[in-house]
């Protein structure tokens, strides 16, 4: 467990560099920088928000062409709606609406069912001070190709707080 | 870790440690409520229900209790839709505009800003509600099949563009507001010493973990859905505006609206914020988050919007008399002149004069000021709307047609109450949840605070 950001970052760097493999760090805000250092490989979140605006804006697109196109065409002045081409700039706002509220809703719901963040599920925090200001570090061993003891030589001059050593069954 | 110039004011004052930042935004929603909150919470609920009862009577009576005529078929409630959202407007900008633009003075704003903007466009969103006068049958403004015959909304009007806006808007706004509310409800919960409130904030936080993949996933699900937002953001109002540019009725035919009304709503909107916030961060003890900087950067805003605001209204007013249309024209001076001269100058005064007094540094950081500027300009955007909507119909092409609006005691009571039932969301917000997002501002707590700002290490490097 750490105190601070930056001496949490330089430990990692240190350990990564002498072949340690970092499992996880928990931390109260985002650390810049922290993920190619413990090899957290980037989202791609930003694609499926992609996705789903475009599944949103055909969805749109089919929809009012139904509605206004084909089941009824909206007669205005004698000027029934045709084609949807016609017509097209009177739809711009709706499809516009959807594709937004698609891709929003879509990004956010895919993103907490990956980060398995859902109403009423336990705290998955390892110390109730990582939401303050500890920054945790969790190491395992059975990942690692050095011994217990070389870890704790390795360790001990990162400026940690606290050291735990767990057993996981 | 980004540095920022030295000569830029620290954006949070004191020597705050990342613990501190945790303990100055919990506290006031661990402690007892002072009892200024009862009191202020107990004047709000009694304006608020007396607002929802004036609606109850609405609804058995119908909208013949408003003070409408036919000629004025719009006045009171279109106004208050039009006011509430525009006031909702600060908000997601503040969060998605300025995150985009890197702005780091949002941060200690975004939240109670955002807050705002979704309960002002739940208030709203009532007026339109209402007016249908049938609410149970509300939910016919959307496209589904229905049992009278191949009939479907339509999708060439503006009103109809409005309900997809409002409500993508609303739920958007909702969803960003909610996502960045997990990280510090697990904050929260963490602390949470009491069973109730621990299981309460838990459920809230959803199991939140901190775990550096989730942050990293939480950095770009912001990012995307700002950069979704600020569209959004532009689009909501200009679609409001539609609502009257496409009508034919001299003083709403206008390309000028949609620029004109996003720029009033955004005007309109940190106005609001100035005046929440400023009562909120004496209340809170957020003194030094929420300081005279944040303050003059959204004077800033209010000059800038306020000026774009007043430059509208003169346009308008120079072409009802350039297009040679006389009924345009005679809509701008019956404006100006006529029996709705009193509102019109209002507005001109409140909207246009007042936000220029900003290009005084002195004023725009005193806070009094300030304060009370953020309502004289909410006064104006109301007659505003008050203007545009009545005073280019209460005189329409016959003059035996000619007529003036007064409000009925319901038109006012339903306004009044959505501002009741408004400050008892927000208190109830200001009581419960993080009103600082606390997981930004201690990204910033190294570059933008001022003990490290101060400290020789800082200088050592630039």
């Amino acid at each position: 467990m750490y105190g601070d950001d930056e001496v949490l970052k330089n430990s990692a760097k240190k350990l990564v560099s002498n072949g340690v493999k970092i499992a996880e760090v928990y931390s109260p805000f985002p650390i810049h920088g922290i993920d190619p250092i413990i090899g957290v490989k980037g989202t791609r979140l930003g694609i499926m928000a992609f996705l789903y605006g475009l599944t949103g804006l055909t969805l749109a697109t089919i929809g009012m062409h139904y509605f206004m196109v084909r089941e009824w065409k909206m007669n205005v002045g004698g000027k029934p709606n045709f084609t949807y081409a016609e017509n097209m700039l009177a739809f711009i706002p709706v499809s516009f609406e959807f594709t937004v509220l698609c891709a929003a809703h879509g990004m956010a719901i895919t993103y907490l069912l990956l980060n398995r963040t859902l109403p009423g599920m336990p705290a998955q925090n390892p110390d109730p001070r990582t939401t303050d200001d500890k920054f945790v570090m969790e190491i395992r061993l059975q990942d690692q190709s050095i011994s217990e003891s070389e870890l704790d030589e390795l360790l001990k001059n990162t400026g940690f707080e606290e050291l735990e050593k767990k057993v996981i069954k | 870790m980004q540095k920022e110039a030295a000569i830029r004011e620290p954006l949070i004052l004191g020597h705050k440690t990342y613990h501190d930042v945790t303990e100055d935004v919990c506290k006031p929603i661990e402690d007892k409520a002072p009892r200024m909150w009862y009191i202020l919470f107990t004047i709000a609920l009694i304006i608020g229900l007396y607002g929802v009862g004036s609606i109850c009577y609405l609804l058995g009576t119908g909208i013949g209790v408003w003070g409408l005529n036919k000629t004025i078929g719009w006045a009171w409630d279109i106004t208050n839709f039009v006011w509430w959202v525009g006031i909702g407007h600060a908000g997601t900008l503040i969060s998605a505009v300025l995150l985009l633009f890197r702005q780091k003075w949002r941060m200690a704003i975004n939240r109670s800003a955002e807050a705002m903007t979704i309960f002002a466009v739940f208030m709203a969103g009532t007026f339109p509600l209402i007016h249908m006068g049938r609410l149970w049958v509300g939910y016919w403004v959307l496209p589904l099949p229905n049992h009278f015959g191949s009939l479907w909304v339509n999708f060439n009007s503006p009103l109809l563009w409005d309900v997809f806006a409002i409500s993508t808007y609303l739920s958007v706004s909702l969803v960003f507001w909610y996502i960045g509310l997990i990280p510090d409800f697990a904050t929260i919960r963490d602390r949470a010493k009491k069973p109730v409130a621990k299981r309460m904030y838990s459920i809230l936080s959803f199991g939140w973990s901190g775990r550096a993949k989730h942050w990293n996933r939480f950095e770009l699900v912001s990012l995307v859905l700002a950069g979704l937002a600020t569209p959004l953001v532009f689009s909501v109002h200009s679609i409001v505006s539609f609502d009257f540019a496409t009508s034919v009725i001299p003083g709403w035919h206008t390309t000028i609206f949609p620029p004109y009304f996003v720029a009033g709503a955004v005007f309109s909107g940190f106005a609001m914020v100035q005046t929440l916030l400023l009562v909120m961060r004496k209340a809170m003890k957020l003194e030094a988050y929420i300081h005279t900087k944040h303050v003059e950067y959204m004077n800033v805003v209010i000059m800038v919007t306020g000026s774009i605001v007043g430059t509208a209204y003169i346009t308008e007013l120079f072409i009802s008399w350039y297009s040679g249309v006389e009924y345009e024209a005679y809509a701008f001076l019956n404006r100006a002149t006529g029996p709705y001269w009193w509102a019109y100058w209002s507005m001109m005064t409140c909207n246009v004069i007042s936000p220029q007094l900003m290009w005084f540094r002195k004023l725009r950081r005193s806070l009094l000021f300030t304060f009370f500027i953020s309502i004289i300009v909410n006064i104006g955007m109301w007659f505003e709307r008050y203007v545009i909507i009545v005073t280019s119909i209460h005189r329409d092409y016959i003059p035996a047609a000619w007529s003036m609006h007064y409000p009925s005691h319901i038109d006012i009571a339903v306004y009044i109450g959505t501002i009741g039932l408004f400050f008892v969301f927000f208190l109830l917000f200001a009581r419960y949840f993080p009103v600082l997002a606390l997981n930004e501002v201690k990204t910033i707590l190294k570059g933008s605070g001022q003990s490290y700002k101060e400290s020789p290490d800082y200088h050592k490097h630039h």
